[in-house]
């Protein structure tokens, strides 16, 4: 495990660890609980309507970001020292006001991000979170076998590269940097940025290569 | 039962033909929508209405502000639920967040 997860414990005996809702958040919930109980909807239906359009949206954000920082050197130092104000500077920000710090992956470590709860996701950069992200089991077993769930999403890690798995928490969030594929040296960054997936920010996946978006 | 039209829908920000969503309760508000019109508890025209009347309210809120405020009201004049019902939920709700220590599911 990574730093993040002991800070995450570290968290778990101040006060500030506990949950909260946004307003919006909790009239929401409020809404589809009432009419779920009363069977006016059913919570998987509205799960799958998520489901549909959240592939639609696109992590565009985050691959401005990644694209920047495989571009030019100077960003990508400024992301790694202080990736809040970096990102920011890019005019993402969250209500919220977390931390981001950014992983980046190379032949030595891949990153990869779970959390429990989709409050705890970087949403103004990556978009809405993929509903198996929430899920008990994505988080479990990615601790406990990361290269096994990775493997299941078609991601197969060279053995001599180390798995960090790091846990997202209400003050901290990751964002993977992916490593640039071979080839695209002379890429745009405009170029680049259709290269750049949510799961590959997320560590479940590889940056695409420039054969996949042919 | 074919897809709302989500042209007939003031000031939907497509991107391509696809609704974005900025943060997931707005997902969340959208997709209730479309279930409860394919459960043909409202038709889309009176959802088109319900939702045009809130962003000529004058009140100054963010897009899916409206569509929830939009929704509620729908919700409630389909005698769905009541403005008392869902604001004695939402205290619930925040109370259940209080009480869960993070990394754990909020739950009522």
């Amino acid at each position: 495990m990574s730093g993040g997860h002991k800070n995450n414990h570290r968290h778990d005996h101040d006060h500030g660890d506990h949950s909260h809702l946004s307003d919006m958040d909790a009239r929401i919930r409020a809404l589809e609980s009432l009419l779920v109980e009363k069977g006016y909807i059913e919570s998987a239906a509205v799960d799958e309507i998520v489901e549909l359009y959240e592939t639609k949206i696109g992590p565009r954000n985050g691959a401005h970001v990644v694209a920047k920082a495989w571009t030019e050197p100077e960003f990508e130092k400024w992301l790694r020292e202080d990736a809040t104000a970096a990102i920011h500077s890019l005019g993402y920000t969250s209500r919220q006001g977390e931390h981001m710090v950014a992983v980046f992956n190379s032949e030595d470590t891949h990153h990869m991000v779970v959390c429990t709860l989709c409050s705890c996701y970087p949403w103004s950069v990556l978009g809405l979170p993929p509903t198996w992200y929430k899920s008990p089991p994505y988080r479990s077993r990615s601790v406990i076998d990361p290269r096994g769930v990775l493997k299941e999403f078609g991601t197969v890690i060279p053995e001599n590269t180390a798995v960090e798995v790091h846990d997202s928490t209400a003050e901290t969030r990751y964002l993977v940097i992916p490593q640039q594929p071979a080839g695209t040296e002379n890429w745009t960054a405009e170029q680049l940025q259709k290269l750049i997936t949510r799961n590959s920010m997320i560590g479940t996946s590889f940056a695409l290569t420039p054969e996949q978006v042919k | 039962m074919k897809a709302p039209d989500l042209h007939a829908l003031e000031g939907m920000v497509l991107d391509g033909d696809e609704p974005v969503f900025n943060e997931p309760w707005e997902a969340q508000a959208f997709a209730m929508t479309v279930a409860l019109h394919k459960k043909g508890t409202f038709t889309w025209e009176e959802w088109a209405r319900a939702l045009s009347s809130e962003i000529h309210s004058g009140e100054a809120r963010d897009y899916y502000d409206h569509w929830l405020t939009a929704l509620e009201k729908l919700a409630a004049t389909k005698n769905l639920t009541t403005p008392g019902a869902l604001k004695t939920r939402e205290q619930e709700w925040h109370q259940a967040a209080a009480r869960t220590p993070h990394g754990k599911a909020i739950e009522l």
